[in-house]
C-alpha cells in the first residue's frame, strides 16, 4: 500500500428529485488499499459505489480514479471492475467463458487468453471447473466466478457490492479471509461496501461509516471501533455503554468530563467535536468492563446488581444495574470464569481502564 | 403368525407402505388433469388423426373409399401446381415472420427497456387494433394499398410517382405486409416477456468488462432473448403457411397459397383426401422449415458470444 491516492470523492453529491442519496461526501481511497464504505442500507454508499464505477453520474462534485478526471467517461472505459451483489453471472455462458468474458474484446491470443482464464480460476480456487454452466453453480462458487471475472481484467480497482451478503456465516467468514488474502496478494485497491460492521472491521484498512448519504468518518477499523466520533457511529459498530457527560474542562488534546457514574473523567478530545452547551457523551464497549471475583479489587471499579443474563456459548452478556447510573451497564465476559454461572440478582463489581472511556459527540 | 409377532416385525427403513394405485398421488394427478387432456385429445389430436386418416383414403363423388392408398401424396408432390403454391406459401410465410419479427423486436425492446411506468399502457395500445375484425384489418390494407388507396394518393399528392401505381395490391408484396401487420403483437409479446426476463445488473457487468451498447446487446441481451425470438418466428411462421383469407383479398392471382388450394378441395373440387394429403404435407413442410429456422438462430446465438 502507497500513500498515492487511487480514488478521490471531491464535493459529491446525488441528488433524486429533492432527496439526496450523497450529501457533499469527500473522500480519498490508498493506492492498494482494502477500504470498506459501511452503513445502514439507504445510507448512500451503494450509489457512492456505483458513481465511481460509472453506472451513475454525481449531480455535484467531482471522482478521480488514479489522478484522472472520470466525468463523461462511461462504465466501460473505466478503470474499475465490479463483483455485483447479485454476482450477474451470464446465464448462457459457462464458467470459463463467464471470467474471460472482458478479455474477448482485448483481442489476445487463444493461449494467452487461456492462460489468464486459468490463472484467475486458480486465484478463486475454481481450476477444473471451467466447462460448468453458470447454472450449476453453488452461491459460493457464483461468488468466486464473479470475483475472477472482475480480476482477470487487472483493473486498477476492485468495486466489490455486498459480495458475501447472499453466503451463510460459516462461507462467509471463510470468503473474508480469502479475500482479505488475495487483495494483500495482487495488491489492487479493492473497494468494498457492507452493511456487516463485523465484515467491515475483519477485512479493512480503513472504513467509511456513513448515515443518511454523509460521510461520518473515515479511520482505520481500530480507531472506528475504539473511538468513534458520535453515538450513531458507536450505536452501529457494535454494543456501546453510554452516558451522559458533563464537559467541566479543556486541555490540549483532551476534555475533562464529569458523569455521574464514573465521576471526573480525562478523555481524549474526539475528532470532528464542536462542544455545544457543554455536554458529551462517555462511553464504554461491554467487552472493557471487567467482572471482579471474590476479593479482587482494582484501581477504577463500580458495583451493583444483575439484573438480567444472555448466554452466547463462548461469552455471556451481564445486565448490571449500578446506583448512579442513568440506565444499566452492559458487560460481555467471556464464560472461562464462570461468567455464566452469576445468578441475576447477585451483587457484582466490575472494573474498567479509564483510557477505554471514550467522549463523542451526542 | 400371530398379531403379536406382525407388529413387532421391524419396518424397514425408507420403504413406504404400499397403497392402492386409486390413493396413490399418480392416479390423483391424473384424475387432476384428465379434463385438460380429453379435451386436448378431443378436440387437438383426433382432428388431426381425422386428416391424416382421410389422406390415405381416396373420394368418388361423395363416397369415401377407405383403401389405403399414397396416390393423393404422389399428387400433391408431384403436380406442379400444389408444388410451387407449397413453396410460395413457405416462401412467403418465412418472409412474414423474418419480418415480424425484425419490427417487433425493437418494439418489445423499447417497451420492456423504456415503457417505464407505462409498459402495460404501450401493451395495451399494441393489443387495440386486435379488438377489430382480422377481415377489416385485411381490408383497410386493400384501402391503403389499393389504386385508389392512400399510398396511391400521398404519394401522387408528394410528387413521387405521376399516376396512381398498381404494383401495391394483389400480389404477393401485399400478402407479406397485411400478413405482418396481423401477426404484429404475436411477435411482440413473446419477446417482451424474454426482454423482461434479462436480469438488468447482467448489462451493468457486461458494460463494466468493457463493452459498449452495441457489443452488450449482441452479446448478452440478444442471447438471452433468443428464446423469446425463436417463439415469436414460430408462432408467426406455423400459421401463415396455412393462412387463406389474407390471399385471397390482397393476393390477386399472384398471392395464392397452399391454403387456398387445400379449401378448394374441401369445397369446390371434393376432394377431401387430396385436401388432407395436401394438409399433412404442408404440416410436415412447416415443422421442417420451423426446425431449420430453429436451428440456425440457435448456432446464431452461439457465435455471437
Amino acid at each position: 500500500m502507497s500513500d498515492r491516492p487511487m480514488i478521490e470523492v471531491r464535493d459529491v453529491t446525488r441528488s433524486y428529485g429533492n432527496f439526496k442519496a450523497l450529501d457533499n461526501a469527500s473522500l480519498t481511497i490508498r493506492e492498494g488499499e482494502f477500504f470498506s464504505l459501511l452503513g445502514p442500507s439507504g445510507c448512500g454508499k451503494t450509489t457512492l459505489l456505483r458513481m465511481i464505477a460509472g453506472f451513475d453520474t454525481p449531480t455535484n462534485g467531482a471522482i478521480l480514479i488514479d489522478g484522472q478526471k472520470m466525468a463523461g467517461i462511461p462504465a466501460n472505459r473505466r478503470p474499475t471492475n465490479m463483483v455485483f451483489q447479485s454476482y450477474a453471472i451470464f446465464p448462457h455462458l459457462n464458467v470459463e467463458q463467464n471470467v474471460g468474458y472482458g478479455l474477448k474484446r482485448l483481442r489476445l491470443e487463444k493461449a494467452e487468453e487461456k492462460r489468464r482464464v486459468d490463472e484467475a480460476l486458480a486465484q478463486v480456487e475454481l481450476g477444473g471447473l471451467g466447462r460448468r454452466g453458470a447454472g450449476e453453480l453453488s452461491g459460493g462458487q457464483r461468488q468466486r466466478v464473479a470475483l475472477a471475472r472482475a480480476l482477470v481484467m487487472r483493473p486498477k480497482v476492485l468495486l466489490l457490492d455486498e459480495p458475501l451478503s447472499a453466503l451463510d456465516k460459516k462461507l462467509r467468514e471463510q470468503m473474508q479471509v480469502e479475500l482479505r488474502h488475495l487483495q494483500q496478494s495482487v495488491g489492487i485497491t479493492f473497494v468494498l461496501v457492507t452493511h456487516d460492521q463485523y465484515e467491515a472491521l475483519a477485512m479493512s484498512d480503513r472504513i467509511a461509516v456513513m448515515f443518511g448519504g454523509r460521510i461520518a468518518q473515515v479511520d482505520t477499523p481500530k480507531q472506528v471501533y475504539q473511538r468513534p466520533v458520535n453515538r450513531q457511529v458507536a450505536d452501529f459498530l457494535g454494543g456501546m455503554n453510554f452516558v451522559r457527560a458533563r464537559i467541566v474542562g479543556e486541555a490540549e488534546g483532551h476534555i475533562v468530563v464529569d458523569t455521574p457514574g464514573f465521576g471526573q473523567v480525562r478523555a481524549e478530545r474526539p475528532r470532528q467535536f464542536a462542544p455545544s452547551n457543554g455536554s458529551a457523551t462517555l462511553g464504554i464497549r461491554p467487552e472493557r468492563l471487567r467482572v471482579l471475583w471474590d476479593e479482587e479489587t482494582a484501581k477504577h471499579q463500580v458495583s451493583g446488581t444483575v439484573v438480567d443474563r444472555h448466554y452466547f456459548g463462548e461469552i455471556t452478556h451481564l445486565v448490571v444495574e449500578i446506583p448512579g447510573f442513568e440506565a444499566p451497564l452492559s458487560v460481555t465476559e467471556t464464560n472461562n470464569f464462570g461468567a455464566d454461572d452469576i445468578p441475576v440478582g447477585a451483587p457484582i463489581r466490575l472494573a474498567y481502564d479509564p483510557d477505554a472511556l471514550v467522549a463523542m459527540a451526542d | 403368525m400371530t398379531a403379536a409377532a406382525d407388529s413387532a416385525r421391524p419396518v424397514e427403513p425408507g420403504v413406504l407402505p404400499r397403497r392402492s394405485f386409486l390413493q396413490g398421488e399418480q392416479a390423483q394427478g391424473l384424475a387432476l388433469i384428465s379434463p385438460t387432456f380429453l379435451y386436448a385429445l378431443i378436440l387437438l389430436l383426433l382432428p388431426i388423426l381425422v386428416v391424416i386418416a382421410h389422406s390415405f383414403w381416396t373420394q368418388d363423388y361423395l363416397t369415401i373409399d377407405r383403401t389405403l392408398t399414397l396416390e393423393n401424396y404422389r399428387e400433391a408432390l408431384t403436380e406442379p401446381m400444389y408444388r410451387d403454391l407449397l413453396m410460395r406459401s413457405m416462401a412467403i410465410s418465412f418472409a412474414v415472420s423474418v419480418a415480424t419479427v425484425l419490427l417487433a423486436y425493437p418494439v418489445a425492446y423499447f417497451i420492456s427497456f423504456h415503457g417505464g411506468r407505462h409498459k402495460n399502457l404501450w401493451l395495451f395500445i399494441i393489443m387495440v387494433p386486435f379488438w377489430t375484425s382480422y377481415l377489416l384489418r385485411v381490408m383497410a390494407w386493400k384501402v391503403i394499398l389499393g389504386y385508389q388507396g392512400v399510398l396511391n394518393t400521398g404519394l401522387v399528392g408528394v410528387g413521387i410517382i405521376d399516376e396512381p401505381s398498381n404494383a401495391f395490391l394483389y400480389n404477393t408484396t401485399a400478402v407479406v405486409i397485411a400478413l405482418t401487420h396481423a401477426w404484429a403483437a404475436f411477435a411482440i409479446l413473446p419477446i417482451y416477456v424474454a426482454l423482461e426476463k434479462v436480469d438488468r445488473s447482467l448489462l451493468e457487468a457486461a458494460r463494466d468488462l468493457g463493452d459498449g451498447p452495441v457489443r452488450t446487446f449482441l452479446r448478452v441481451t440478444l442471447p438471452l432473448s433468443m428464446p423469446g425470438v425463436i417463439a415469436a418466428l414460430l408462432i408467426v411462421m406455423i400459421p401463415t403457411v396455412g393462412d387463406y383469407v389474407t390471399p385471397r383479398l390482397v393476393g390477386g392471382t399472384e398471392g395464392v397459397m397452399i391454403a387456398n388450394a387445400i379449401q378448394a378441395q374441401f369445397g369446390r373440387a371434393a376432394n377431401w383426401p387430396l385436401g388432407a394429403a395436401l394438409s399433412v404435407t404442408t404440416m410436415v413442410a412447416v415443422s421442417a422449415m420451423a426446425l431449420v429456422a430453429v436451428f440456425i438462430l440457435r448456432a446464431a446465438a452461439r457465435l455471437a458470444r
